[in-house]
């Protein structure tokens, strides 16, 4: 059955050093209940907002990231509803009409699923500034009988990303929302591994029902989740003949499905209206300009620069380049070890992060210092490890041991030197007479001298080398 | 006494400053008696800053105006109880320069009336009778200045708020050009309208207390940083007027308001006599028609009340100010439901029509109209004041209204709102200068200049005051 996901992300602009409307902290989190405000961002009488013109530049910089087309008349609208979250009654926001518009238009996202690529429009970018947070005492609204509400986040600036119903799949949901983590990454505007900076309302239709929309999901792991139960809902539904009608539905993170609104929620009037505290700014094209200018390299080019540059497959390069951390991880590695390319690549994609929670991609650096990977590289290059022994490490170095600590405790260290192994080769042939008379008839013999010369050398001799002689000794004999 | 007489005598050391203020509060008890002035009364206090500009000068304040922990009701029930934790710019202003708030005023609810009758505290009585309205919405800072208990007040004009309540009580009030005082800390009702002015007994008084409240401040974005610095208000408000400003003076009469239905045939003719002098004094004064002018009060409606009910959508008792019903017993609709009818009856009524007009479908039909409308008024009016130094009408082409007057008899006041809301509409500075003062019949002038030029509305105003009314007599520097 044909699937249409569209998105409506919202991202916080976590960099900033202060909120959207006043000059609270936008580092919000860890901080007692209710200590990051002032009478702005609490909506107090008589208080006025004033742009934090920091917020402007990074959402300018998104939108050239994102393709997308700049209005340069900036300004804003109020978007009212009442809702304990909202201490103005309205949220400050962007709107396409009444006079004013949204940031940007247009645009589009690049991601590859299975090999291969597709591009997502993005239909318009917004910037708004997010409410306060409702804590449930119970964790969960049906079950709670009162709420707390929490001001500290009410006022952090916020992008409103929404794409085009584009997407077929949750895999390609998962690609599209990884590739913009990636992209706001390597902007450096946002730090989307903090809690709740990124949510999205996801709208899906399967086959011939009707768009339902699930709001206020939290979390790039539990969007794709809520995709997936919802998809699987509405098949469900259609395969036993029923009719899916246009509703709104929410997500339990607990139980991990969505349910139906509890009010019947109706298209709601916003009474849209053009801010008067807020004058019109032109944006200067000069801005737009050095902004442009000043833009980093991202994913897309990154990816390419590892595919021509170090020789990296395409596989692992866009692996590499999904998370700004990743990737950053990788040239260091490469960099201190040397080492450039598949190896390196490799060992971080099929082995370190087979053993990194999904979560701390961001932390790999601390989880695993590029110093320990680097070193590992550089035993392997000098055949002082094995590629074994090097995987056999990657588990240890999570723990936070050291490579040397390891070997050494692991009593590893490959022995290179010709003359030791030559020594043992001869040692074990010279106790095993017969298998030479049997080279003829069973090839496997050779195989077996090996695994007796390795465990004479208790697994430290380079089974390469140790190779190399017992064929030069059986073709002498 | 004057506030500058005050203030030059102290630095001649012939008095103390805290003489004005003592016995503040007593007086006050026996006044308020009689008019109903004060909502909050402040301790006076002998602490403020010694040597400055207004230092020991009383001033009552508006209640829409915030004051740091002191109550500020909007003369609403849904703030009774409502203690700020800020000070209004211009608060701030006025204590710094050792100016003494002693009390919150009286007003019309969310200054949203034109008698002083919608207050949930009650109506304020006029000073120059008692049976009669002050005029509002800043009835109360008028009738603290006519009544002769402090020299100077804030008030704030949306539409009138200021220069009706000074017409009515015979004293002198300035809306300034919007964007020349800050707004922060005022309670918003229509923001692009609103302006907070000063109120005085005297025009050297209102020059004083315009000079130190004015000027751009970075918490209200819509203020203005290239204008008439604030130094030469606050030097020439201790200077007798040019004697020459009247011999190069010209000045357009509006005919609207003079042959207004519902104007009043005698308040014109005595108005009347008083251009008669102007011109014999040696202004140039000519009759000018803006037909526009009889439309304003609609073009007002419209805009003021789509503002306020988009402002006033913050007002729920959750974070401040009074709650019926806590959210425990009910439901959120049920809750802003119930604590929203706290509202009185004229708030309400322009609270549901704004929100009728910001509605899906009706925003073109009456937003969107009268934004166009109120933009060619403002081209209009500028068309003639490209050729005239100013407009004049009366400040009231009407005698002040009995207290017991139906307000709901809309069109008695819509004789008044048009010569009054064009220069909120226009962004334009209006200054109502007191002609003669009765116990029935005050007369008085407005006068409206080009933005920005306050400095001659004061020296027209002092010449007016000093020669032509006669109601105050010469500096004695």
């Amino acid at each position: 059955m044909n699937i249409k996901i569209g998105l409506e992300v919202h991202v916080q602009l976590t960099s900033l050093k202060t909120k959207l409307f006043c000059s609270c902290s936008a580092d919000y989190r860890g901080k007692p209940p209710n200590t990051n405000i002032c009478p702005v961002c609490l909506g107090m009488p008589g208080s006025l907002p004033r742009v934090n013109k920091e917020a402007i530049r990074s959402a300018i910089k998104v939108a050239l990231a994102l393709n997308s087309n700049i209005n340069q008349v900036l300004a804003w609208a109020r978007k009212h509803y009442f809702y304990p979250d909202l201490p103005k009654g309205y949220q400050i926001s962007q709107y396409d009409g009444k006079g004013v518009a949204t940031f940007a238009k247009g645009g589009y996202i690049d991601i590859r699923v299975n090999g291969e690529k597709k591009r997502i429009k993005i239909r318009r970018i917004n910037i708004e500034e997010d409410p306060a947070r409702i804590v449930y005492p119970t964790g969960d609204a049906e079950t709670s009988s009162y709420i707390l509400l929490d001001y500290n986040r009410s006022g952090i600036a916020l992008l409103e990303i929404v794409t085009e119903p584009d997407m077929n799949s949750p895999e390609e949901v998962r690609a599209f929302l990884e590739k913009l983590r990636s992209i706001l990454e390597h902007l450096e505007v946002s730090d989307l591994s903090l809690e709740g900076s990124m949510r999205a309302d996801v709208n899906i239709s399967v086959g011939d029902g009707e768009m339902v929309e699930v709001k206020n999901i939290s979390g790039l792991k539990d969007i794709e989740q809520a995709i997936r139960y919802e998809v699987a809902r509405q098949i469900d539904v259609l395969e036993k003949g029923g009719r899916i009608e246009r509703e709104t539905r929410h997500w339990d993170s607990t139980r991990k499905i969505t349910k139906p609104a509890r009010v019947k929620e109706y298209e709601e009037d916003y009474r849209y209206m053009p801010d008067p505290n807020l004058p019109f700014y032109i944006i200067p094209d000069e801005l737009i300009e050095e902004v442009r200018k000043t833009l980093p390299e991202l994913p897309e080019e990154r990816a390419a620069r590892f595919i021509n540059q170090h020789g990296l497959s395409e596989y692992l390069a866009h692996v590499l380049v999904s998370s700004k951390a990743l990737a950053d991880y990788y040239e260091k590695v490469a960099e201190l070890s040397g080492v450039k390319g598949d190896k390196v690549a490799g060992l971080i994609v099929t082995d370190l992060l087979g053993w990194i929670d999904s979560e701390d991609l961001s932390n790999i650096s601390r989880i695993v210092p590029p110093e320990d990977l680097a070193e590992v590289v550089k035993l392997l290059e000098k055949n002082e490890i094995t590629i074994k022994m090097a995987k056999e490490m990657i588990p240890l170095l999570v723990r936070g041991e050291k490579p040397r600590q390891i070997i050494e405790r692991m009593g590893w260290s490959v022995i290179r030197n010709r003359a030791v192994l030559e020594k043992i080769v001869d040692d074990v042939l010279k106790e095993n007479p017969q298998v030479l008379k049997d080279i003829e008839r069973n090839p496997r013999v050779v195989q077996f001298i090996i695994g007796k010369v390795l465990e004479k050398t208790g697994k430290k001799g380079d089974p390469k080398i140790i190779a190399e002689i017992v064929r030069e000794k059986i073709r002498l004999s | 006494m004057r506030a500058v007489d005050f203030l030059l005598s102290i630095k001649r050391g012939e008095i103390d400053d805290v003489k004005l203020i003592e016995g503040f509060r007593e007086r006050v008890i026996a006044e308020d008696e009689k008019y109903n002035i004060f909502i909050t009364l402040a301790e006076p206090d002998e602490s403020f800053p010694r040597k400055r500009l207004l230092s020991g000068v009383p001033i009552a304040v508006k209640d829409n105006i915030v004051t740091k922990n002191l109550r500020t009701t909007c003369a609403s029930q849904v703030l009774e109880n409502f203690v700020p934790s800020y000070d209004a710019t211009v608060v701030e202003r006025i204590k710094s320069e050792g100016g003494v708030i002693v009390g919150k005023t009286n007003m019309d609810e969310f200054a949203m009336g034109a008698l002083g009758t919608t207050s949930y505290f009650g109506p304020t009585r006029n000073p120059l009778n008692p049976s009669l309205s002050p005029g509002g919405s800043s009835s109360g800072s008028a009738a603290a200045v006519s009544s002769g208990l402090v020299p100077m007040a804030l008030g704030s004009d949306t539409g009138g708020s200021i220069r009706l309540p000074a017409a009515w009580t015979g004293i002198y009030g300035l809306k300034p050009t919007y964007g020349l005082v800050s707004r922060y800390g005022l309670v918003s009702y229509s923001d692009s309208l609103d302006q907070i002015g000063p109120m005085a007994s005297s025009i050297f008084d209102l020059e004083l207390l315009f000079g130190v409240i004015m000027g751009w401040d970075e918490k209200d974005p819509t203020t203005y940083d290239k204008h008439v610095p604030s130094e030469v208000f606050i030097k020439r408000a201790f200077m007798n007027p040019d004697p020459h400003i009247m011999s190069n003076l010209r000045v357009a009469l509006l005919k609207e308001p003079l042959v207004h239905e519902d104007a009043d045939q005698k308040v014109v003719d005595r108005f009347m006599d008083y251009v008669s002098e102007l011109e014999a004094y040696g202004a140039l004064v000519e009759e000018v028609s803006i037909p526009l002018v009889n439309k304003a009060p609609q073009i007002y409606y419209v805009i003021a009340f789509s503002d306020a009910s988009s402002n006033l959508a913050r007002f729920s008792g959750l974070l401040y100010g009074k709650r019926v019903v806590d959210v425990i017993d009910t439901d959120w609709d049920e809750y802003y439901m119930r604590n929203r009818k706290l509202f009185g009856w004229e708030v309400k009524r322009r609270i549901l029509l704004g929100s009728f007009i910001l509605s899906a479908g009706y925003y073109e039909m009456y937003y969107d109209r009268a934004l166009r409308a109120r933009a060619k008024l403002y081209d209009e009016l500028n068309k003639v004041l490209a050729k005239y130094d100013v407009i004049a009408t009366p400040g009231s082409n009407i005698p002040p209204l009995p207290l017991d007057f139906d307000a709901s008899d809309l069109s008695r006041l819509n004789a008044i709102d048009s010569l009054l809301v064009i220069a909120n509409l226009a962004g334009l500075p209006a200054i109502v200068i007191p002609l003669e003062v009765s116990t029935n019949t005050p007369i008085s002038i407005q006068l409206i200049s080009q933005k920005w030029s306050e400095d001659i509305l004061f020296e027209i105003g002092k010449y007016i005051a000093l020669y032509i009314s006669k109601l105050e007599r010469e500096l004695e520097a």
